[in-house]
C-alpha cells in the first residue's frame, strides 16, 4: 500500500496522476492538514462548554440513572445471610444457619463506628418493599449482642417479622447489588408471593396515572400557547418593526419577573376570595356561594403555565413568520386564492417549522415543570415532577425518584425521536 | 396606437389619487388608458408612485379617491382574488414548501380546476418559458433566471387578460435580463394578453413597451411610444431621466414660431424648438441629445466652441466631456471608426447642432 502510494507519488508513472500541491504533498494530505487544524480549532473553542455540561449534566444524568438501578443496602449489612440463604425455597422460615449468619452480620456491624453501621440503611431499604421491616430491623439489631442460640426462636421473639417468609423472600431478593424493584414500583407494580410483577391494587396506584395526567396537562398546555400565541405571532410579524418591538416587550415582560412572583400574582388573581372571583361576584355574574374554583387543581395548572411558557411558543413563531414575505400571500390572492384558502394553503405551511420548534419547547419544558404545579396545582393539578420532588426531599426515596426522573427522561427522548422522524429536527427554527 | 381611446380602453386610471398618512398624496389625480393586448410600461425613480399604481390595480392598495375600471367595470371594492389579474413579483413570491409544478397549479385548483386539464395546462405553460422539465423541483434548487420563468408561466397559467409586472427582472443579471426581456416580449406578442410592466429601468421600457408612462411626483409627466419618449421629450425631466442627454440652461430672449431664442447664462444665444416654455423673458432648460451633435459642421443653426475635458472610451464610441456654454458635462459621442477624427484632451473642438434637435423645455 505504501509501496503503490509512494510510485504514485512521484508522478512518473503516467497513468497515475494525483493532485498535489507546489512542493510535491498530495493535495488530499495537504487538505486534511488544513482541515485537522481548523478541527482542532473548532474543539477547542466548545471545549469548555463541554467540560461544563459533562460535569454538572451528563455526569449527575447520569448519576440519577445509575441510582435507579443501585441496590447496595441489603448485599453490605447482610453478607453471611445472603450467603446462607442461597439454595432457599422461600416456602417456609430460613433454618436456624441462617439466622445465626443474620446475628452474626448484626454483630459485626454493631463493631463499626456508628457512621458506618450499614443496618439503618437496610431498614430503609427494606421499608420500601415492606412496611414494617424498619422497626422489625431496628427493634432487634440492638439485642443482638445478648441473643444466645438458638437464635431463631431469639429473632421471632424479638420481632414478628422475622417468622414471616414474605420477609424473607423480600431480603433474598433485594440481595442483588441490582435491582429492578423502583422501576417496578415507579410503574405501579409490584412482587406478588410467587415474585412475579403484578399490578398494584387500584387504590394504591399513582405514578401511571400521573405520567398520564402529566402528558395530557403538557399537551393541552402547548396547544393553548399555540391557540394563544399564533395569532399575535402573526400579528406582530405584520406590524412596523416599532411597534411590533413594543408588542415584543409585552410578551417577553413575564420573563423579566420572577417565576416565584408571577405564580403568586397568579394566586392572587385566581383564589375564590381572589381578584377575579370578587369581580364576577360585584357584578352579579355569579352568586356568592358560586365562585369558581380556579386553583389548587388543574385548571390552576393549565393557566399558570399557559401563562408563563407562551414566550417559548411566540418567539419562534415570530422569528419565523417575519422571514416570510408578504408577497406571498398576495400573490396567493392575485392567483385567484381566497384569503382563507391563501393563509390555508401558502402561509401556515410555512410557519410549520416554528410551530414545531415551539411545540417541542413547550411540550419539554412543561412536561418537567415543578414550581407552578407545586405553588396553585394543589392535588388534581400536580404533575410527576412535584412525586420526583417528594421522593427527593421527604420521604428520601432516592432511588424511585431516580426511577420515576428516568422514565420521564427516556419519554421525553422518545417523543423527541418521534419527533424528528415526523417532522425532522432540520425544521426546527428557533430564531 | 392602440388604447388611445380614452373611453374604449381596457385598464382605465379615471382621476385616480392615493395617500397613505392623509397629509401627502403618493398618486396625484392619475388618468390612463391602457388598450387591450397593449405592453404598456410605467417607469419612474424609486417612489414616483408607479408600484402604488401597479398594487390599487392589483386590489393591494385602495385607491383613496377616483375610480379604476378594468373592461369598463369599476373594480374598487372587488378582492384581488375576484379581479383575476395574473402577476409576476419582483421576488417572484414562488411558493417555496410546493414544487414548481404545484406552484403553477394552484391558481388552477383554487378555480376548481379537473385534474386532468390541471395537468395539461401546466404542462403548456411549462413548456411555453422552456421549462418543461423541472416541473417536479422545487423553487429553491432553480437559479434566479429560472425562478423568473416559473413565476411568469404561473402568472399566465389561468390564462388572465391582463398580466401585472413589478420589477420582474430586477434580480437578474445584465445578460440574462435582456434574454428575459426579449423572451417576455415575445410571450405577449404571442398570447395578446394586456400587460402593465412597472421597472426604472429605462432601457428595458424603451425596448419592451407599446408606450410607456413616465411616472415623477406621484404624475405621469409623459406618455407616449418609446421613440416619442425619447426623440420628443415633454419636458425636462423624462429629457433627463430617459437616454443620455445635454441640458444648458438660460432665458427665453425670442420666440419666432415653433421656434426661440435662448440665452444661455454665459451670454452664449442658442437657436431651439419651442417645446415646453412659457413665453419670452421666462427661464428655460435647453435639452439636447449628444448623437445629435455634430463635431466640426460645415452648416449648423448653433455653432460653438468647446474645450475637450476629459475622454471615455467605450469601445464602438468614444464619450468626448466638452465645456461649453457653462456646461462642464456637455457629452459629444464620437464614433469608433477607422477614419474618424482623432479627438485630444484639451483641445478645441468645433461643435455645431440643428435647432430641430434642440428642445426648449421647462425651467428644472
Amino acid at each position: 500500500m505504501a509501496q503503490a502510494d509512494a510510485g504514485a507519488l512521484d508522478g512518473r508513472d503516467g497513468n497515475v496522476t494525483r493532485m498535489v500541491t507546489a512542493d510535491g504533498i498530495p493535495l488530499k494530505r495537504s487538505l486534511q492538514r488544513a482541515e485537522r487544524r481548523r478541527k482542532i480549532a473548532a474543539l477547542l473553542l466548545v471545549t469548555p462548554l463541554l467540560a461544563f455540561l459533562l460535569i454538572v449534566f451528563l455526569f449527575p444524568i447520569g448519576q440519577m440513572m445509575w441510582r435507579s438501578v443501585d441496590n447496595p443496602q441489603v448485599v453490605n449489612a447482610l453478607p453471611r445471610t445472603l450467603n446462607a440463604l442461597e439454595g432457599w425455597d422461600g416456602s417456609e422460615v430460613p433454618s436456624e444457619e441462617v439466622f445465626a449468619a443474620l446475628a452474626a452480620d448484626f454483630r459485626e456491624d454493631l463493631q463499626r463506628p456508628r457512621a458506618d453501621q450499614t443496618w439503618g440503611p437496610l431498614g430503609v431499604r427494606l421499608n420500601y418493599e415492606l412496611s414494617a421491616a424498619r422497626g422489625a430491623v431496628a427493634r432487634t439489631v440492638r439485642n443482638v449482642p445478648d441473643f444466645e442460640p438458638p437464635y431463631r426462636e431469639a429473632f421471632t421473639d424479638s420481632h414478628r417479622l422475622w417468622g414471616d417468609p414474605a420477609f424473607w423472600r423480600v431480603i433474598q431478593r433485594e440481595g442483588r447489588p441490582l435491582t429492578a424493584s423502583y422501576y417496578v414500583a415507579a410503574l405501579d407494580r409490584e412482587y406478588d408471593d410467587e415474585g412475579n410483577i403484578v399490578r398494584r391494587d387500584e387504590n394504591r396506584r399513582i405514578y401511571v396515572g400521573l405520567f398520564m395526567r402529566t402528558l395530557a396537562l403538557s399537551l393541552g398546555i402547548t396547544f393553548l400557547t399555540f391557540a394563544l400565541g399564533f395569532p399575535i405571532a402573526y400579528y406582530m410579524s405584520i406590524l412596523p418593526m416599532r411597534h411590533a418591538n413594543l408588542l415584543m416587550i409585552c410578551v417577553l415582560l413575564p420573563f423579566w419577573t420572577s417565576l416565584l412572583v408571577r405564580t403568586t400574582a397568579w394566586i392572587v388573581l385566581l383564589q375564590q376570595q381572589g381578584v377575579i372571583n370578587e369581580v364576577l361576584v360585584n357584578i352579579g355574574l355569579i352568586g356568592d356561594d358560586g365562585r369558581f374554583s380556579l386553583m389548587y387543581n388543574m385548571y390552576g395548572t393549565i393557566i399558570a403555565m399557559t401563562h408563563i411558557l407562551l414566550p417559548f411558543m411566540v418567539l419562534p413563531l415570530y422569528s419565523v413568520m417575519r422571514t416570510i414575505p408578504p408577497s406571498y400571500l398576495r400573490a396567493a390572492k392575485s392567483l385567484g386564492a381566497t384569503p382563507t384558502t391563501a393563509f390555508r394553503r401558502v402561509y401556515f405551511p410555512q410557519t410549520l417549522p416554528g410551530i414545531g420548534a415551539g411545540a417541542v419547547l413547550v411540550f419539554i419544558i412543561s412536561i418537567g415543570y415543578y414550581i407552578t404545579p407545586a405553588l396553585v396545582g394543589g392535588q388534581s393539578g400536580r404533575m410527576i415532577s412535584n412525586e420526583i420532588a417528594r421522593h427527593m426531599q421527604q420521604s428520601l426515596n432516592w432511588g424511585l425518584a431516580a426511577a420515576l426522573g428516568s422514565i420521564l427522561l427516556v419519554g421525553v427522548l422518545i417523543l423527541y425521536w418521534a419527533y424528528n422522524r415526523l417532522v425532522g429536527a432540520d425544521n426546527l427554527k428557533l430564531g | 396606437m392602440v388604447g388611445n381611446d380614452h373611453d374604449t380602453a381596457f385598464v382605465k386610471f379615471d382621476r385616480v389619487q392615493k395617500s397613505y398618512d392623509g397629509e401627502t398624496l403618493v398618486v396625484k389625480d392619475l388618468n390612463l388608458g391602457i388598450g387591450k393586448g397593449e405592453f404598456m410600461t410605467m417607469l419612474g425613480p424609486s417612489g414616483s408612485g408607479k408600484t402604488t399604481c401597479l398594487m390599487m390595480l392589483a386590489g393591494f392598495e385602495t385607491a383613496t379617491f377616483g375610480d379604476i375600471l378594468l373592461d369598463g367595470k369599476p373594480i374598487n371594492n372587488i378582492p384581488p382574488h375576484k379581479r383575476g389579474i395574473g402577476m409576476v413579483f419582483q421576488n417572484y413570491a414562488l411558493f417555496p414548501h410546493m414544487t414548481v409544478g404545484e406552484n403553477l397549479s394552484f391558481p388552477l385548483e383554487v378555480r376548481g380546476m379537473g385534474k386532468d386539464e390541471r395537468e395539461k395546462k401546466v404542462k403548456r405553460a411549462l413548456d411555453m418559458v422552456e421549462m418543461g422539465k423541472f416541473g417536479g423541483r422545487r423553487p429553491a434548487q432553480l437559479s434566479g433566471g429560472q425562478q423568473q420563468r416559473i413565476a411568469l408561466a404561473r402568472a399566465l397559467v389561468f390564462e388572465p387578460e391582463l398580466v401585472l409586472m413589478d420589477e420582474p427582472l430586477g434580480a437578474l443579471d445584465k445578460n440574462l435580463r435582456e434574454q428575459m426581456q426579449f423572451e417576455i416580449k415575445h410571450i405577449h406578442d404571442n398570447l395578446g394578453v394586456t400587460v402593465v410592466y412597472v421597472t426604472h429601468d429605462q432601457s428595458e421600457a424603451l425596448t419592451m413597451s407599446d408606450r410607456i408612462a413616465v411616472f415623477d411626483d406621484g404624475r405621469i409627466q409623459q406618455l407616449a411610444t418609446p421613440d416619442d419618449l425619447y426623440e420628443r421629450p415633454e419636458n425636462a425631466f423624462v429629457a433627463a431621466f430617459i437616454g443620455e442627454n445635454n441640458t444648458l440652461r438660460g432665458k427665453v430672449v425670442g420666440v419666432d414660431g415653433d421656434h426661440c431664442t435662448v440665452r444661455l447664462d454665459d451670454g452664449s444665444k442658442v437657436e431651439a424648438l419651442a417645446v415646453n416654455i412659457e413665453g419670452e423673458g421666462a427661464r428655460s432648460t435647453l435639452s439636447l441629445r449628444p448623437e445629435r451633435v455634430s463635431i466640426a459642421p460645415e452648416t449648423a443653426d448653433n455653432v460653438f466652441e468647446g474645450v475637450v475635458q476629459e475622454l471615455i472610451y467605450l469601445g464602438d464610441h468614444i464619450r468626448v466631456r466638452v465645456s461649453v456654454g457653462g456646461n462642464d458635462d456637455f457629452i459629444v459621442k464620437v464614433p469608433n471608426s477607422a477614419n474618424g477624427r482623432q479627438v485630444k484632451k484639451g483641445e478645441t473642438l468645433k461643435l455645431g447642432w440643428s435647432k430641430a434637435d434642440c428642445r426648449a423645455l421647462d425651467p428644472s
